[in-house]
């Protein structure tokens, strides 16, 4: 795949269709692929990485890229196209500056679930019959393949690309997923178990910003965190409420924009499953308003913006909080 | 440095009686930047605004918080107060501790302790108010009239005869409404047809009247002064600028049994139907679900037979859109659905009929021609039981907990008619009370228990069993003589309750109106409003308010009529300032606030910017029209970078004020 989209980029870039490619380039580690713009055939011929460990969404970084002269390449993957649309939905991207190229997606390896076995020293990783070998510096390691998928691929919502100009490889469906298994299991707490299970987590947050700053749907001129005048602005939370509440507003500003792109949790340092707040509110707005999808398209109203007659009406809150 | 003056109103005894306001006063006068703290028997009054002015002169107040009634209430007449004393109005808050507080609460120390809070809040709020400048916004000179009937006609001719142009959106095929459907009227017993068509061609006439029948609200925007409103013309097939009302078509229509609507369903109309002989527009509608060459493509007939060429298979559901100044709701009411009252057998027996279809049944353009017969077996009833009350004044889920104030008088009035027309029937009628209350209407009463002998007997009835002899056995009780009665009854008729429009509900929303729980809608003020919705520009006329007899009916739309009249001859109104304004430097352009602003005030422009590294961008940003916004705040909780604030009710302002009360 890596050596069809290196070929796809310099012809692209060669034909004038384009004059930069945003793909990936590695880090000091191998698992450390980071998003990366090229500008010329040599420098994609050096750097250009799409791998296992290759999950980074490219879409906001499309926000500010789109806006620069000429057109840019863009590597969609399906999870991509979702924030790359919701974004073109809220204005945020020109199209017009965007080629796109939709490439198949994971399932994506997560680093730290192998090292989590004990293996450290990575150099690469190959999928044999879902046994992944695992080159390292003390020699060839295996684990099966799937129990080192990134969470966020595990219940993978869609494997088809809802925006494109053309695709390498054939496009995939939308996925009856498990995504809401969790969710479900936290419906079922008690108040205190769930209180105790968010504490336990949200305790963990450093306020890194890490999670804000992947975002997609995260994509303001200035932050109401950054914001002075917003009254709720600050670097590092300094009792426990505001630990919990930094990620709570963060949940209700992306609710109903949130493309399920589960950015947020692999970027976490602490691995705190904010992903899951996100996908409550999802749940709870196909509950409430009917089955939606941020991303999936540029045109519908979003259920948060919209009002129709037969909306539940707000008590279904409090109702719904009666244990 | 901000000089804040605090007036505590006691209202009479309506807020001392249950809030120490000398310690309000107290207590708030130590809040900061508080320099004067007063309290007053009636701050409202002539010598409590005087107050008010003399400490803003005399302490040269920056801002006022009054603690007093709703600002429903007030907040004009202490705005007014501020602006002739050289404060701008805007800088006057105020805490309602009368509504929101001691009408609601008993004890004593946790009502005070509750008021002071609420007086802190309005404390820190005003520290962040800002001077502010009201606008002027034009008024477009055209009313809406939604509803037909007496009512909507009523105040449609009474805006008319002003002068100014009044549509009138009718549901159904013609204006005229449930009074079209009555035979006489209480308490002069004169025809319901002989005085409302007479209306209905006047407005049909009137050269400032438009009626568009069988037509529907499909939207609203806009605000007071400025609403902009789409009709949905229903298709109905037949041209209504060809169609010269003739009824050859309904003469001719092969398909002849289809229930009839105005008749209550006691009898049959053709499938290309007028309703009534006196319908306006008089122009012949066809109902597509019996329609045979709407359903099966073969007939054809009253195409053939009209030679105005109006038939017209293929029409289709037409949209209008009109700008309008003042909106006007009239939709009426219904009676409720009788299938939960198994008792009364009203399904069972089709000889148990509504007080609505005992109308049509005596009716002269009724099924029996005037005559009245039983509809099983048209015979004539010897006796007839009415049962009074069915399903209103009802505490259970089955009715409606309100008297619908009418059955009282038309139970009188059929029961005087029948004893009248048919000396031989006996009449008898169960009643939980009496009610009268009405010019000439005990007298009304009185006349038909006295001089026609009408049983009045204070009971309910239990049940009403159908027997297989044709009879109708009645089982009821008698409070007064405390007995239980069998009535071998001919007839049952039951007065049921009324309940408005079920168009009423989607209305409402529609006009950002407010109803009650029982889906009337609520007036701006319960005595001193009546006739206003508490959104702007919107009036209320006839029983969509509320359950009304004819006469009320007429004076209510009247009222309404003056009241949009009034806002009418204004050339602008003064807008409000409270609007919304966008932070250029922090919107996304993402469009949220676009999508949910119900006025349409909000636009994008492309603006330059010079950015921090000096380089220039373009960037979209929401742009709104301080004349079209209304204030409503959706904006500012939909923008996800808090670009969006609300004038007067900043989110800063708003954040103070939680503060103080969660402090």
């Amino acid at each position: 795949m890596q050596e069809a989209m290196i070929n796809k980029a310099k012809q692209l870039l060669s034909e004038g269709v384009v004059n930069r490619v945003i793909g990936w380039k590695r880090g000091e580690f191998a698992y450390d692929i980071t998003p990366a713009v090229f500008e010329n055939a040599e420098e994609i011929e050096k750097s250009f990485v799409y791998d296992d460990f290759t999950a980074a969404n490219v879409s906001k970084y499309l926000v500010k890229e789109s806006k620069k002269d000429g057109k840019i390449l863009a590597f969609l993957k399906p999870c991509d196209t979702y924030s790359f649309n919701q974004l073109i939905k809220e204005h945020r991207i020109i199209r017009e500056n965007v080629y796109i190229v939709g490439i198949p997606g994971g399932p994506k390896l997560d680093a730290e679930k192998i090292k989590a076995k004990g293996i450290t020293g990575i150099l690469g990783v190959k999928n044999e019959n879902y046994t992944l070998k695992i080159d390292t510096i003390y020699g060839e390691e295996t684990m099966p393949f799937y129990e080192a998928v990134l969470d966020k691929c595990a219940s993978c919502k869609s494997k088809k690309h809802v925006i494109y100009d053309e695709l390498i490889g054939e496009d995939g469906d939308t996925l009856d997923s498990n995504r809401f298994d969790m969710v479900e299991k936290l419906e079922n707490m008690t108040a205190q178990e769930r209180y105790d299970f968010w504490r336990s987590q949200l305790s963990k947050c450093i306020r890194c910003n890490a999670c804000r700053n992947v975002c997609p749907a995260c994509t303001c001129e200035k932050c109401v965190f950054d914001n002075p005048d917003s009254g709720i602005e600050n670097k590092a939370p300094s009792d426990s409420f505001e630990e919990n509440m930094f990620h709570i507003i963060r949940a209700f500003h992306v609710a109903g924009r949130c493309t399920d792109c589960g950015e947020c949790s692999r970027v976490c340092p602490q691995n705190i499953p904010l992903h899951l707040l996100n996908r409550k509110f999802i749940k709870d707005i196909n509950t409430f308003y009917g089955e939606f999808q941020a991303g999936e398209d540029i045109t519908s109203l979003a259920p948060l913006n919209e009002f129709k007659q037969n909306d539940c009406e707000a008590n279904i809150i409090h109702e719904r909080g009666v244990e | 440095m901000q000089r804040i003056g605090v007036f505590v109103c006691h209202c009479g005894t309506n807020i001392a009686a249950t809030i120490d306001v000398k310690a309000v006063a107290e207590t708030l006068s130590k809040e900061p930047g508080v320099i004067v703290s007063q309290d007053y028997q009636y701050m409202c009054s002539e010598s409590g605004q005087n107050l008010v002015k003399n400490a803003i002169k005399e302490h040269n107040l920056t801002g006022v918080v009054v603690c007093s009634c709703s600002p429903r209430m007030h907040e004009n007449t202490f705005r007014k107060a501020a602006a002739s004393a050289g404060l701008n109005p805007y800088l006057v808050e105020i805490a309602n501790i009368r509504e929101q507080c001691s009408w609601i609460h008993k004890d004593i120390a946790s009502a005070t302790e509750k008021a002071i809070i609420l007086g802190k809040a309005a404390v820190a709020k005003v520290h962040l108010n800002a001077p502010l400048t009201a606008g002027e916004s034009p008024v477009v000179k055209r009313a809406l009239v939604i509803g037909g009937g007496i009512a909507g006609i009523q105040t449609a001719l009474d805006i008319a005869e002003a002068g100014f142009d009044v549509d009138i959106v009718e549901k159904n095929p013609t204006i005229g409404g449930k009074m079209a459907q009555i035979d006489k009227t209480f308490p002069t017993l004169d025809c319901a047809a002989c005085i409302l068509t007479p209306k209905m061609v006047e407005a049909s006439q009137n050269e400032h009247i438009t009626i568009h029948s069988f037509s529907e609200i499909s939207d609203v925007k806009g605000f007071v002064g400025n609403f902009t409103v789409t009709i949905k013309k229903k298709a109905r097939f037949v041209d209504e600028t060809k169609c010269t009302g003739c009824g050859l078509c309904t003469e001719k229509c092969p398909m002849k049994k289809v229930p009839n609507e105005f008749n209550m369903g006691l009898d049959n109309r053709s499938a290309i139907y007028i309703p009534f002989a006196q319908a306006v527009p008089k122009v012949a509608t066809i109902d597509p679900n019996y329609c045979m060459m709407m359903k099966t493509g073969k007939c054809g007939i009253c195409s053939k037979v009209c030679s105005a060429g109006a038939i017209d298979y293929k029409q289709q559901d037409q949209y209008i859109e009109q700008k309008y100044g003042a909106i006007v709701v009239a939709t009426g009411f219904n009676p409720i659905n009788l299938d939960k009252y198994d008792e009364f057998a009203y399904n069972q027996c089709p000889d148990v009929v509504t007080s609505l279809e005992l109308e049509r049944l005596m009716n002269a353009a009724g099924p029996n021609g005037g005559t009245l017969l039983r509809p099983s077996d048209k015979t004539h009833p010897h006796k007839i039981v009415f049962v009074q009350c069915v399903g209103s004044r009802c505490d259970d889920s089955k009715g409606k907990p309100y008297c619908s104030k009418i059955c009282c008088m038309y139970t009188a009035k059929h029961a005087m008619l029948i004893r009248e027309k048919y000396p031989d029937t006996e009449v008898y009628v169960f009643y939980i009370d009496v009610r009268t209350p009405g010019k000439n209407f005990d007298e009304f009463y009185r006349r038909a228990v006295e001089q026609y002998n009408v049983h009045y007997i204070k009971g309910m009835v239990g049940k009403v069993t159908p027997r297989s002899d044709g009879k109708i056995d009645v089982q009821a009780s008698d409070l007064l003589a405390n007995e239980q009665l069998h009535i071998d009854a001919d007839m049952v008729v039951l007065a049921a309750a009324i309940e408005p429009d079920k168009t009423a509900r989607p209305l409402a929303t529609m006009l950002t109106t407010q109803m009650d729980t029982n889906d009337f809608f609520t007036e701006a003020h319960p005595k001193l409003r009546p006739v206003e919705s508490a959104t702007a520009g919107i009036f209320l006329s006839g029983a969509c308010q509320g359950p009304k007899d004819i006469p009320e009916t007429v004076a209510q739309a009247s009222a309404a009529a003056a009241k949009a009249i009034g806002l009418l001859v204004k050339n602008s109104i003064t807008c409000n300032p409270c609007v919304a304004h966008s932070n250029e430097l922090m919107c996304n352009g993402c469009s949220s606030c676009e999508k949910v602003c119900p006025y349409g005030a909000i636009t994008y422009i492309d603006k330059e910017f010079k950015m921090p590294d000096r380089t220039v961008a373009i960037r979209r940003v929401a742009s709104v029209n301080p004349a079209v916004c209304q204030g409503c705040g959706a904006c500012t909780v939909a923008c996800p970078s808090g670009a969006m604030d609300l004038n007067g009710f900043s989110n800063s302002q708003i954040i103070a004020e939680v503060d103080a009360i969660c402090k």
